[in-house]
């Protein structure tokens, strides 16, 4: 590793060092940080994330977090439900696990402070969530992420092993030998590069809605984990399921709760008609059927939506085609009691009283199922390298993630990635000097971008001909034709964001570098996820094709894989799903 | 023809000048535009230098809070609209060391919030393994802490704060919030703990309920209600101290 070349020389690698790191301080975050200081308090543990660990986007999920606890209700039907709802694509040995530990780790919570929402004897109150059977779904009025995060944001305070690094962007990780042994990451607050140096780092970065224009995803979910183990040559696991929630506000995307629907929301069409019922998901009765019409699956009421519009049967407004959910029946008690930050959202983002009005609504860019591939316990391909949360793919969502499963994945499996990373890094020497030398390079690749003179491409005009492209090719119905014009796109758009001029080369609180980083991230994720959906030539949950409409479980009851190849598109391999007890099956809502 | 409003902007860029300074941008004004959305319109379309925190637009993250015309708001909950013919005066929150722009410096008051142990607080023997199951909590129970739990912590009840400006080692109203927020819980046993930590804050003496932080409070906290329950609790527990000085504390 020669010289490091320095165009003013502000920057300065400068080092600390942990036995256990973690990218990202939401909830899979916070909960592995826990586990970490639990499983042994002498091991030094760090939360490195690019915002304050309260502004995460766990912040904004409102619905509930789904675990057995009802007498009548049992782990064999929440793992039902999780694997008919994934349409079979995921693997029932995880969500055993995760079906098994999901009470005990909302239990622990509970213990935490979470102010869970109760019955009037004082215990949990639970409710339905979409394509479940037995209401199992916890939560804390209608902002359950919201907290569920402070809870474990403020427990966490109380131990000292935990040190913060708080806004702090991580650049890239520090490999060598086979082994992840650190990170690189700016110091926003002064521009300050430092290399981190651990004996395991663990991925908690989430998802990347914003690869998408119209998202309930924060400005921060750019995947910049996902992208970060791409390219050291970790696989990317299932990336073509992209979860389109169907009832977000117009021109926000902002997120209106399925609990509205698990109160009794209708969705009606123009002609004020419950539609699903077309589209073989139950008949309409006036209160709730689990499993049924508005409580199906998100994969199969945002399609029915693309079929209403299809139809002309849907509303036309300045944000384009909605239809409208109806909560106005509900009354304004139980909006008031159980659904309260709807009711703020509408007044306050749409202008509206869902206690008198109907809402628009259409469906929005949510959730990616797939993510970083990984094992039970979060390891990834490379050694000392985890992951857990919406950036890994364990994976229990398959083709198309039950509501409220994932609130509960971000405890089980942060607690189990913190768990594992703990116990290897204890296990391990300190990491190498020669990382430090590749902390270097990506000081000298961090300068280019933040002194050079580029090309005069401009990081937002980028950015959203990405979004439009991924819309336009990878939405919610996909043919190879759109596909194939979206990957020349992104290639375009890859050879053009390397040309990025930025107006601001400062160091003190750059977000406009942090921008063209993150832009970086999406573009290379939109590779692939775009090149794993051209491949798989069937439609499963979430992932639709209209040139090839049917599941086809003989080629592709398997998982794919998204390895990078330098300058050319990824090589895309596939893994077999684990059947334990549930043979692949037809998935029936409403009869 | 387009119409459109006038954002002036407070800037501060300590690498360039020691100074801050006024920059006015013209943005398009929409019928559905925050504040926000004008911010990106500039650092998208007309100056990418301008640097501010934003994440979840929808009024939850508590990253975007600044001075808008004078009063601390989440800029992604006020309307363009509602505050026009501008031009519109956008600055960093009151009361917070400036790092650049609309980005203050926030490191004080996560150590207050670390001092007051927002966390539930037991005794040892009175733990539950959580295969035992949940502490019973009623509903009623919930709700004399719930209101308090909501904080965002988007630090505008302290940039509303007179205290917090003339004396820094006030708490503040959030983290006392907080602090009665887990006080009032009814798992929790820690009030008398956290009571060593607050008793020491001369500000909680100062604050005369005039309640601009309950009035700024985008989620209806009330922090102002929350300090004043606090110091009866606070008088009370002192004059128990006198009456009965061998009780455990």
């Amino acid at each position: 590793m020669g010289v490091v070349c320095r165009l003013k020389g502000f920057i300065s690698v400068e080092t600390s060092s942990h036995d256990v790191l973690l990218i990202g301080g939401g909830g899979a975050g916070l909960r592995a940080a826990i586990a970490v200081a639990e499983v042994d308090p002498s091991l030094s543990v760090a939360v490195v994330s690019k915002v304050y660990p309260m502004r995460s986007h766990t912040v904004s999920a409102e619905g509930g977090a789904a675990a057995v606890v009802k007498e009548s209700d049992s782990l064999e039907a929440h793992a039902y439900d999780t694997i008919s709802g994934s349409d079979w694509l995921a693997d029932q040995d995880a969500v055993e696990v995760f079906v098994e530990e999901a009470t005990r780790e909302m239990m622990q919570l509970e213990h935490w402070g979470c102010p869970w929402s109760r019955e009037p004897n004082g215990r949990i109150a639970v409710r339905p969530f979409g394509g479940m059977k037995i209401e199992r779904t916890w939560y804390a009025s209608d902002k359950t992420g919201f907290h569920m995060l402070h809870s474990l944001f403020q427990t966490s305070l109380k131990y000292r092993a935990v040190t913060r690094y708080d806004e702090w962007f991580v650049s890239a990780l520090l490999v060598d030998e086979g082994r992840c042994q650190g990170v690189v990451a700016i110091e926003l607050a002064t521009g300050r590069v430092h290399a981190i140096l651990a004996k395991a780092v663990v991925l908690c970065t989430g998802g990347c809605g914003k690869l998408f224009a119209f998202t309930t995803n924060a400005n921060i979910k750019t995947g910049d984990g996902m992208a970060l183990a791409y390219r050291v040559g970790v696989p990317l696991k299932d990336m073509e399921f992209v979860q389109y929630h169907p009832t977000g506000l117009p021109f926000t995307g902002i997120l209106i709760t399925e609990a509205t629907r698990s109160e009794g929301g209708w969705l009606l069409n123009k002609d004020g008609y419950r539609y699903l019922q077309d589209y073989d998901l139950g008949t309409p009765e006036p209160t709730p059927v689990k499993r049924s019409m508005e409580l199906g699956p998100r994969d199969r009421l945002s399609q029915a939506f693309m079929a209403e519009l299809e139809k002309g049967r849907t509303i036309e407004t300045a944000h384009g085609q909605v239809v409208h959910l109806d909560i106005r029946h509900l009354g304004a008690k139980v909006i008031d009691s159980k659904l309260p930050f709807v009711r703020e959202l509408c007044l306050k983002y749409e202008n509206l009283d869902p206690v008198k009005e109907l809402i628009p609504v259409r469906p929005v860019a949510h959730y990616q199922m797939g993510g970083v591939h990984t094992d039970l316990v979060g390891k990834t391909d490379l050694a000392g390298l985890y992951a857990a949360g919406e950036v890994a793919c364990v994976s229990i969502n398959g083709a198309n993630r039950l509501g409220s499963n994932s609130l509960t994945e971000l405890l089980v499996f942060g607690r189990r990635a913190g768990q594992a990373a703990a116990e290897y890094a204890a296990q391990q020497s300190a990491p190498s000097g020669a990382v430090l030398a590749q902390a270097a390079d990506e000081e000298h690749r961090l300068e280019v971008l933040l002194r050079g003179d580029g090309g005069g491409e401009r990081i937002s005009v980028i950015r959203e001909e990405m979004q439009l492209a991924m819309e336009a090719g990878a939405g919610i119905y996909r043919d190879e034709k759109g596909l194939q014009e979206t990957a020349e796109k992104i290639e375009e758009l890859k050879e053009r964001a390397r040309k990025i001029t930025l107006d601001d080369h400062s160091l003190t609180f750059n977000t406009e570098l942090t921008a063209g980083l993150e832009l970086t991230n999406m573009l290379d994720l939109a590779e692939a996820m775009i090149h794993s959906a051209l491949e798989r030539r069937e439609s499963r949950g979430a992932h639709q094709r209209t040139d090839h409409p049917e599941r086809d479980d003989e080629h592709f009851l398997a998982h794919s894989l998204a390895y990078r190849v330098e300058d050319r598109s990824p090589r895309i391999d596939y893994h077999p799903v684990v059947i334990t007890r549930w043979p692949p099956g037809e998935r029936v809502y409403g009869r | 023809m387009a119409e459109t409003v006038t954002l002036k902007i407070r800037r501060y860029h300590p690498e360039k000048a020691s100074e801050p300074y006024w920059q006015s941008y013209e943005v398009p004004l929409r019928r559905e535009w925050m504040i926000l959305d004008g911010l990106n319109y500039i650092k998208d379309h007309l100056d990418g230098t301008l640097s501010y925190r934003w994440a979840c637009r929808m009024g939850v993250c508590g990253s975007c809070g600044m001075m808008v015309d004078g009063e601390p708001v989440l800029t992604c909950a006020t309307y363009l609209e509602k505050l026009l013919p501008g031009p519109i005066r956008v600055e960093p929150l009151r009361g917070f060391p400036v790092i650049r722009d609309l980005v203050g410096d926030l490191d004080d008051f996560i150590g207050k919030l670390n001092k007051v142990k927002p966390w539930i607080i037991r005794r040892e023997e009175e733990e539950k393994d959580p295969a035992e199951g949940e502490y019973l909590q009623t509903p009623q129970q919930l709700e004399e802490f719930k209101r308090y739990s909501m904080c965002i912590n988007c630090m505008l009840c302290y940039a509303a704060c007179p205290i917090y400006e003339l004396e820094p080692h006030f708490l503040g109203p959030a983290a006392i919030a907080l602090a009665q927020r887990y006080n009032m819980d009814s798992r929790d046993q820690g009030a008398i703990e956290r009571m060593k930590e607050l008793s020491q804050d001369e500000g909680i003496w100062a604050c005369t309920f005039v309640g601009e932080c309950s009035e700024v409070c985008p989620k209806d906290v009330d922090p102002a209600g929350a300090i004043q329950r606090y110091k009866l609790t606070a008088a009370l527990e002192w004059y128990k101290s006198l009456l009965l000085p061998w009780r455990k504390q």
